[in-house]
């Protein structure tokens, strides 16, 4: 580590963070719909939206119909994603005339960006057109984070409402999300990346002569304005396949720091966007701290490792040092390290390393970071309302403790909540441990494996968390392109998308139909260290605990044999 | 349900229409006339208009005439490029690199940047250490002083306060072939 690295992590957490509080605010207000800068911009854009789909923006919707039009919504981005997947080849913007794709991996992909995880069994430059990449995956970009967005929103007004049976309108946070959240940051992002080196145009692959005489194709497209959305929606699916590494998608080390910060940069915000439905700041600092307690652990155990040499090549006449197998030159170990935690921290999944090749113990944070069901920031929207069920929890066991009922912001929480919460418990465990299980006992699926030994099962065990937690990040090596697991892994996405959200909605609708208590002496305050502490060891109790035994057979086998070795 | 159908249908109409077709077109527009270079690809061409690669990305070069840039999984394939995926632990990590070692003279330990593939399978940079390594033996094949060599690594490496100093293959084989065609 040198001071370059320090200055790296300095900066990343500063560019990520500092923003966060005003930021936040802004999103509240044209989430409201104030009226701000923006508005005369994007309001007539807004309001045609609303005219054309019939929509009466001031209609506000019981949790019922906001979860139906959510699903419908979703319904239909599948179903059109699924058919220009198949009949790419039919469809404008194809210079390499990429044929469509088979149906098993059109769907994967479908599911894949309209539940926000991005796990690409595909190659981008070699696999789809610039239309299925624009209009399909581009367009899911942002209405997927935006879906997550509005989720988020209707829990706040759940909690912030009193006595009230509606939880707002889906269209129309769906459309401010999308118009002034999403749009405005992808825009300049894309432009800086442009500035960086990343392709914008429309030209087919190019062909160069190299300076040896050999021919080299050249892929491009318009992948800069993808590549600025799929990291602020916390997406993550590559324009190439090499995602985030690739240097036409992360040229320098500058838009690497960049792309890096806009993975958190809307997750952190929207902590005090919260704050602010709820008229109370010092919650949204109380759910920041134990976001920020839990990744710069996983920043600390993860570089750490990655320092270390490998054992195995101990013997052998090469430099002693930090591996650089996966990963490229301009970002070197720190960078890469920052971005693996961050990436599954935030549920994005892009990478800008290989993590297959990571050592056993940064993929390990990476995988415990995802079985935590992505909280710490997690993905747009998505993190912070998987994070209030935590906050909950928290409430129900200190209320347990104390022997009261237990409350949050005033709002009781009883049976039919706690219900719905142990419903969210289920799915983290249902879709890695269940559908993992399902994925090692018949013949045929652990084809997938590449690498010998328990990193195998870390593989395997990696793709079904990836898929569940909505991460999309994978131990590249797995080869996931098969039916089983192009239908499986669909399976465990939409689990583990709308597995919370039907439940978060509901525990939204039953919320804000309850009356506020005051707070009096004997409320538990849920801000403060105390507090943090709790959420933070329920956190890793409840999500740790549940997967401790597939840790162990996967990456800490995985040290335990190289390190103990050697 | 149905009530919703008619918003779901247009809101993904308009949706696909202002994130999928204006922004990206729109963006596009702002890339091609401000940084026109970058956004076409940062393509290099020779004196007669042919295009000779991206400064971004690693062309293969073979011959101890040349600086040899990371190795490539996939023996720097463009579509699609990928990357080894072998895990620290596998052996076949330890065989490659055993096998790999001696390709390139140079003195002392072979830094790990020649040895080990890299994530995109086209990084076009080299630690600054992996080119120096290299220089003995071109300087040997080209029949130039080792001390230009060293200067034209100094002058081709980037440095960064945010991340590690790298210097570009072949935009640093193209000054020293420019400098003893």
């Amino acid at each position: 580590m040198s001071t370059t690295d320090g200055l790296l992590i300095v900066l990343f957490l500063a560019l990520f963070l500092a923003p966060a509080p005003l930021l936040g605010r802004f999103f509240y207000r044209v989430l409201e719909g104030e009226r701000t800068w923006l508005t005369p911009v994007l309001r007539p854009l807004e309001r045609v939206s609303y005219r054309l789909g019939g929509i009466d923006s001031r209609q506000e919707q019981r949790w019922q119909q906001y979860a139906l039009a959510l699903l419908m919504f979703n319904l239909v981005g599948l179903l059109a994603l699924f058919l220009m997947l198949l009949l790419q080849a039919y469809l404008p913007l194809n210079p390499q005339q990429l044929p469509g794709l088979e149906w098993t991996l059109a769907l994967n992909t479908a599911i894949s960006f309209v539940t926000n995880t991005n796990w690409q069994a595909y190659s981008g430059e070699g696999t789809l057109s610039y239309f299925s990449q624009m209009v399909g995956l581009g367009v899911q970009n942002f209405v997927s984070a935006a879906t997550g967005i509005a989720v988020l929103v209707a829990l706040s007004r759940g909690l912030s409402r009193r006595s009230a049976e509606a939880l707002g309108n889906f269209w129309v946070d769906l459309t401010r999300a999308t118009l002034y959240i999403l749009l405005p940051l992808s825009l300049v992002l894309a432009v800086l990346l442009i500035w960086q080196g990343v392709p914008q145009t429309f030209s087919a692959y190019i062909d160069a002569q190299t300076v040896q005489g050999g021919t080299q194709a050249l892929p491009l497209g318009p992948a800069a304005s993808q590549i600025a959305i799929k990291q602020l929606g916390t997406n993550g699916g590559g324009f190439f396949g090499a995602n985030s590494a690739h240097p036409f998608e992360n040229p320098t080390a500058l838009s690497n720091l960049l792309e890096m910060v806009s993975l958190l940069l809307i997750p952190a915000a929207l902590v005090f966007t919260f704050g602010h439905y709820v008229k109370d700041l010092r919650q949204s600092r109380a759910i920041l701290a134990c976001m920020l307690g839990l990744l710069l652990i996983g920043i600390g155990v993860s570089l750490w490792a990655e320092w270390q040499n490998n054992p195995a090549l101990a013997s052998l006449a090469v430099e002693q040092g930090a591996s650089l197998e996966g990963k490229e030159s301009r970002f070197g170990i720190t960078a890469s390290v920052l971005w693996s935690v961050a990436t599954t921290a935030a549920s994005n999944g892009s990478v800008n390393a290989m993590h297959d090749s990571l050592s056993p113990l940064s993929g390990l944070v990476a995988l415990f970071n995802m079985m935590l069901g992505e909280v710490v920031f997690g993905g747009v929207g998505a993190g912070l309302y998987g994070m209030l069920l935590n906050v909950l929890i928290a409430v129900f066991l200190a209320g347990l403790m104390v022997g009261r009922t237990p409350e949050y912001l005033g709002k009781k929480l009883e049976a039919r909540e706690v219900r719905l919460l142990v419903v969210t418990l289920l799915v983290m465990p249902l879709g890695v441990l269940v559908l993992g299980a399902l994925a090692v006992s018949v013949p045929g699926p652990a084809l997938a494996i590449s690498n010998p030994g328990p990193h195998g099962f870390s593989q395997l065990l990696y793709a079904y968390t990836s898929a569940t937690a909505n991460n999309g990040s994978a131990f590249g090596g797995f080869g996931a392109n098969m039916p089983f697991h192009n239908l499986m892994q669909g399976l465990a996405m939409l689990l583990g998308r709308y597995g919370y959200i039907l439940p978060v909605l509901a525990i939204a609708g039953s919320l804000a139909a309850k009356r506020t208590v005051p707070q009096g002496p004997n409320s538990f305050p849920t801000h403060g260290p105390l507090f943090v502490t709790l959420l933070t060891l329920t956190i890793l109790l409840v999500g740790g605990l549940t997967f401790l035994p597939t840790l162990a057979l996967g990456p800490m086998a995985d040290q335990l044999t190289l390190f103990g070795g050697h | 349900m149905f009530a919703h159908v008619r918003p779901a249908l247009a809101m993904m109409l308009v949706m696909s229409l202002i994130t999928g077709v204006a922004y990206p077109l729109v963006v596009a527009g702002i890339g091609q006339a401000a940084f026109a270079s970058q956004a076409n690809g940062s393509l290099i061409h020779d004196s007669t208009g042919q295009v000779i690669g991206s400064t971004l990305i690693a062309q293969p070069f073979t011959g101890s005439e040349w600086f040899h840039p990371r190795p490539s999984a996939g023996d720097f394939a463009t579509v699609s490029s990928s990357a080894s995926n072998l895990a620290a632990s596998n052996p076949a990590l330890v065989k490659r690199i055993s096998g790999s070692l001696g390709k390139e003279q140079g003195s002392g330990p072979e830094p790990l940047a020649l040895v080990m593939t890299s994530g995109s399978g086209l990084d076009p940079h080299l630690p600054p250490d992996a080119a120096r390594y290299q220089i003995a033996q071109i300087a040997h094949a080209r029949g130039m002083p080792a001390a230009e060599l060293e200067k034209l690594v100094d002058e081709h490496t980037e440095r960064s306060l945010i991340g590690p100093s790298v210097v570009n293959v072949l935009q640093l084989n193209l000054a020293l072939n420019e400098h003893t065609p």
